[in-house]
């Protein structure tokens, strides 16, 4: 909607549909330049770290769980990885892969939901999904059955496909035993194809001309392609250890933001998510994805966020791939967990969420009560960038009709698929041009 | 009504959420007195599991709580098939794809059942919390009734 007073004009919409939470963008221009950039999250704060404060260690997996419908597995798993590192215990071997192969089943069911359903419709330029299955019938019914099977693997291992209950720290409640996953597997051959198609179809888009010199932060293991485990590198030379991570970031309070923002302390804004673990990770793909990748024509560096729908599509590959090997290897472990005995000890987690690195670091007594709990979300870490990204994508753009610039605004919005619902419900934008 | 196949009764919400439950209390009731005429399912997660949930059935009863101001009665029933679902009728979900896009999904990949009846009760209170609003569980008594006289 657009509004003009003498020399000057607002435009402004007011739902920003198709992103996970609710917030709202002002954006002020000035002749050429843009004055103002504000991502606004308003809803209030919702204490999760307050109230974990006396509660027992072993229910912080389910707790946290509950931040976030789309990625509970995520603070499942960064949440048991900083206890079983506060209490001193590795987890590893078929546990450990189960760990993995249930991140995948996110991984699928977060990405594609964000291709199909939110994110492909800018680039057609359909209201939503549910307009560009009229024309695109064979394509979103493709996305919606390939997202099924991640929610039918996050139901199998986790127990149900939101807010998983298998989890616990030091393993899982129960375990499978290798006929359980026959049919699963069967599922991921189909997935696996269906998933480059995908890959092949996003490569076809149209993207607009826009790049940025970013720094990228992720997460990055000697050997595989970074889920639960690894060290904080950067494209800019960070190389830290996860327990480091306080001496190098820290988060402000912001006026306009209930999400506090996340910052490295030298530098400012960073990046995280599929862009920056495939820009830092890259040679870690398996070979299908890399190969995809390239055909679709990425290579090892990639700075328009626009092109994030394609990688998304490199990781769901990635993801079907790495499930598969996992679920063709698998052997039933010994025990459904290993036994802990609580002490006191801090411990550090930080796994990669769909949408970046999730941090978490907790403080427990030594009756295994939580004394302090820290946990910094990935939409939280990136909330500057989008900032960063609107102040140089608007003044390339400001030829475009104000209808078309809004709609490219929200397109650059939804690069980072936000999971405001970590916080937040609606999204309203508003650009105030003078 | 007669038919072999069994009708599907789905209620939809969220149990946390105040009267946004009356869909799954609607099919938790009917469970009590259904038959082998009648099978239930209760979705509490993202509606685009209804597309789904309904394969392979005809008859489909869907229930969910309304946030429409400009409804009236404790309850109304849409014809799903016939009609197109007023966009934001059932947006009580923090869901990105609510109730009613999830229907105009299907409807747009041919994948809607062959009748399609949507029953809408009228909610007050969406916040936090498992307490019903006083009339939105006479409304739930009535849908009930209902749900029990058409499968007889």
């Amino acid at each position: 909607m657009a509004k003009k007073k003498s020399d000057s004009k607002i435009i402004k919409v007011d739902t920003l549909a198709r992103v996970e939470g609710e917030g709202a963008l002002y954006i002020k221009v000035q002749g050429n330049s843009v004055q103002d950039v504000r991502l606004k999250i308003f809803e209030p704060p919702r204490f999760f770290e307050a109230f974990l404060r006396g509660r027992d260690f072993k229910e912080v997996p389910d707790i946290t769980a509950r931040i976030c419908g789309i990625c509970p597995v995520a603070y499942q798993m960064s949440s048991v990885h900083a206890m079983e590192d506060a209490l001193g215990v590795k987890v590893d071997g078929p546990l450990r892969d189960l760990r993995r192969l249930l991140y995948c089943g996110e991984w699928i069911e977060s990405h594609v939901l964000h291709i199909f359903m939110l994110h492909a419709p800018d680039f057609l330029g359909y209201e939503d999904a549910i307009q560009m299955a009229k024309d695109h019938r064979e394509v979103v019914e493709r996305g919606l059955k390939l997202k099924k099977v991640g929610n039918d693997l996050m139901t199998l291992i986790g127990g149900r496909e939101i807010h998983p209950i298998n989890v616990r720290v030091g393993g899982f409640y129960k375990v499978f035993k290798k006929q359980q996953l026959k049919d699963i597997t069967e599922q991921f051959k189909w997935a696996r194809d269906a998933a480059l198609e995908a890959v092949r179809w996003t490569a076809t888009l149209s993207f607009p001309e826009f790049e940025r010199d970013y720094e990228f932060v992720a997460l990055r293991h000697p050997s595989e392609y970074p889920f639960n485990e690894g060290r904080l590198v950067s494209s800019a030379g960070l190389d830290i250890d996860i327990r480091e991570f306080d001496q190098h970031f820290e988060e402000e309070h912001v006026e306009h933001s209930n999400a506090l923002h996340s910052v490295l302390k030298e530098r400012g804004a960073y990046f995280v998510g599929p862009m920056a673990r495939f820009n830092l990770n890259f040679d870690q793909l398996s070979p299908i994805a890399r190969e995809a990748a390239e055909q679709a024509g990425l290579s090892r560096e990639c700075r328009n966020p626009f092109k994030s729908i394609i990688i998304r599509s490199v990781e769901v590959l990635y993801a079907c791939d790495e499930a598969l090997r996992i679920l063709e290897n698998y052997e039933m472990p010994d025990r459904p967990f290993v036994e802990i005995e609580p002490k006191t000890g801090t411990g550090y987690g930080c796994t990669e969420a769909p949408r970046g690195i999730l941090y978490h670091r907790y403080s427990i007594d030594d009756s295994g009560k939580i004394l302090d709990a820290q946990i910094v979300p990935p939409t939280s870490q990136n909330q500057k960038t989008i900032e960063n990204d609107l102040k140089e994508f608007v003044p390339k753009y400001l030829d475009l009709p104000d209808a078309e610039l809004t709609w490219q605004c929200e397109q650059a919005i939804r690069n980072y698929d936000p999971c405001i619902s970590c916080a937040t419900h609606f999204l309203k934008l508003e650009v105030d041009r003078e | 009504m007669k038919t072999e196949m069994p009708v599907l009764l789905i209620g939809i919400g969220n149990p946390f959420r105040s009267d946004d439950r009356a869909g799954l209390e609607v099919a938790q009731r009917v469970q009590r007195s259904a038959n082998d005429r009648l099978k239930v399912l209760q979705i509490t997660g993202n509606p685009l599991a209804l597309l789904d949930a309904w394969e392979g059935y005809s008859d489909v009863l869907l229930v969910d709580a309304v946030s429409s101001k400009s409804q009236t009665g404790p309850f109304q029933i849409i014809d799903a098939v016939q009609q197109t679902i007023p966009a934001g009728l059932f947006n009580t979900s923090t869901h990105n794809i609510s109730v009613a896009e999830a229907i105009e999904m299907a409807r747009n990949l041919g994948q809607l059942p062959e009748r399609l009846k949507v029953y809408g009760i009228a909610g007050q209170n969406f916040q936090f919390g498992e307490t019903l609003s006083s009339h939105v569980d006479g409304a739930i008594e009535e849908v009930v009734r209902h749900i029990l006289s058409y499968i007889e």
